[in-house]
């Protein structure tokens, strides 16, 4: 690790707006600068600033941006009204891990490229107009939706690709005050600023995520990988699926692992929405997910395979009345 | 700077020279207590499992100034040779390690395992997530953040199901 000061901050105030890195369970952040990915100057350590509660908000709920991954998988409402955030963080990293990872945490962790992590290979994410190590390379985890010439690497978290799915947004304040972002819009695709992973700007703090009201209907988060657990995706399906009369009423669908993002598919779910469940509608809405797919080599899998998990999974949502 | 640490219910105050000291770190070098292993140093292999105020952390990726003034666990805590923790008599038992070079982490990490379990906390096995079972699945599932390289993982959930079930 590179030398740093620490400070900790008592309140969000003396977080907001410092030139400080903030750290919170430190699980991703330690993990990169023991790598000298990450070398922070100044860290601000925000364990100790309270927004550590999960609270009701309308018919929703306020998720504290300090609140521990286990604690928001574990806590009753979020269990009983919107399992699938559950499952979704239930699906990543460790139990020692998830004890520590925060909500702000989780969704502003990096990417797992190989080459992001080896501070020896071209990197545009880590080191703008470097080159990308990855194109030509090995490209197992890399992204199939929405990359660029400049960057192919994925978001490799499980929470918010159901955060994506249920609608969430995220709260953040700067010195010029407080704003939401849609959690779908949150991450940034690369385009020519790879190094830009979110819409977070410098100075801002995430405050809390917030949930709208409880979808219902069968919720679901697949996660495809390596080995059943402690892994990374190499793709996942979060799923929210309300039947009526036989028909799929309400359809969220977003995947994650597969682009810069969690990948939320606004036409597929409209194209599914209000019609009768049936594998051949379920091939259909994957051609429009897959549209604009690419694989790089390593990774071509990943295109039958997100296909193969989406119908598998929206054949388990629909199951009992089909 | 100087801070405050509840090691295993005792207090120490620590000179750290630099904050880039991890909590691992300062357990071994600085406290001496060397049952906290060190495998990775990257969160990837649970073998520097201790607790934090009775939850499971890996203290390779915190830092030991992140923890002034916080009450922390480690196997030296959980039993000594004379008197056996009742899991620890069960890894003997059952045995769970080979090297045992894991089996620090492996414990700690079952003790306070046990606890979400009683606690009711979900993991991604329970078909219902407000009521888990316990199960040989549950256990595997809760303890993929410690892994083996001697690959005694038949006998670990073994040793495990056995202390579980063991009267406290
Ligand atoms: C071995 C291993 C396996 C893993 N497996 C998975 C997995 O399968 N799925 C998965 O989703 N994740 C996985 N993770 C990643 C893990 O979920 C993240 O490390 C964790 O969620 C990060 O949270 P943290 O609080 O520790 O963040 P930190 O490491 O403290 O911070 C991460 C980043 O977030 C910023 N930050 C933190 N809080 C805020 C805030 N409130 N406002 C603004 N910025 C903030 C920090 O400045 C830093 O840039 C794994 C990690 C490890 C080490
Ligand atoms: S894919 Fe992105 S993160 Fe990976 S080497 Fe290329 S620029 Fe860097
Ligand atoms: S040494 Fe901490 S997890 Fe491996
Ligand atoms: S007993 Fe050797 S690593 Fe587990």
């Amino acid at each position: 690790m590179r030398p740093f000061t620490y400070t900790r901050a008592a309140t969000p105030a003396e977080a907001i707006g410092s030139a400080a890195r903030i750290i919170a369970g430190g699980t991703n952040l330690l993990d990169l600068m023991k790598h000298q990915v990450e070398t922070p100057d100044r860290l601000c350590d925000v364990n100790h600033v309270g927004l550590d509660r999960v609270e009701r908000d309308g018919d929703g709920l306020r998720i504290g941006a300090l609140v521990r991954n286990s604690d928001l998988a574990a806590d009753d409402a979020v269990r009983t009204d919107w399992p699938l955030l559950s499952r979704a963080i239930l699906a990543g990293a460790s139990g020692q891990i998830r004890n520590r990872a925060t909500t702000g945490g989780n969704l502003m962790q990096r990417t797992r490229c190989y080459y992001f992590y080896d501070i020896d290979a071209p990197c545009n994410k880590r080191e703008p107009g470097s080159g990308c190590a990855a194109i030509g390379g090995r490209t197992r985890l890399h992204a199939i939706l929405g990359a660029s010439d400049q960057c192919i690497a994925t978001y490799p978290g499980d929470m918010a690709v159901a955060l994506s799915a249920l609608d969430a947004t995220v709260e953040v304040e700067g010195p010029e005050g407080r704003r939401e972002i849609a959690a779908t819009a949150f991450h940034r695709l690369p385009g020519t600023t790879p190094e830009r992973d979110t819409e977070l700007r410098p100075g801002e703090m995430i405050l809390s995520v917030r949930l709208p009201a409880p979808l219902g209907g069968r919720q679901i988060y697949r996660k495809v990988r390596d080995r059943r657990s402690y892994a990374f995706a190499l793709v996942s399906v979060a799923a929210a699926v309300g039947m009526k009369d036989g028909r799929m009423e309400t359809v969220r669908l977003a995947f994650g692992s597969v682009a810069a993002k969690p990948w939320r598919a606004i036409e597929a779910e409209a194209m599914l929405a209000g019609q009768a469940p049936s594998a051949d509608l379920f091939d259909r809405a994957a051609d429009v997910v897959l549209a604009g797919a690419q694989g790089y080599g390593d990774n071509d899998f990943k295109i039958p395979l997100l296909r193969r998990t989406m119908r598998a999974v929206l054949a388990e949502a629909t199951q009992e009345t089909m | 700077m100087e801070i405050s640490l509840t090691v295993n219910g005792a207090q120490h105050r620590l000179r750290l020279d630099d904050p880039r000291v991890t909590l691992l770190d300062a357990l071994r070098q600085h406290l001496g207590l060397t049952g906290t292993k060190k495998g990775c140093d990257h969160g990837q292999c649970g073998a520097c499992t201790v607790m934090l105020d009775g939850r499971r952390m890996n203290a390779c990726l915190s830092l030991a100034v992140m923890h002034d003034g916080d009450a922390i666990t480690t196997i030296e805590g959980i039993g000594t040779a004379e008197a056996l923790a009742p899991m620890q008599a069960a890894f003997i038992r059952h045995d769970g390690f080979q090297c045992g070079y894991c089996t620090p982490g492996q414990i700690v990490s079952a003790t306070a395992m046990l606890d979400e379990l009683r606690q009711g906390w979900p993991s991604q096995m329970s078909a219902d997530l407000t009521a888990p079972q316990f199960t040989d699945d549950e256990i595997r599932e809760r303890m993929s953040g410690n892994l083996c390289r001697c690959s005694c993982y038949p006998n670990i959930v073994d040793a495990i199901r056995d202390a579980a079930e063991a009267p406290a």
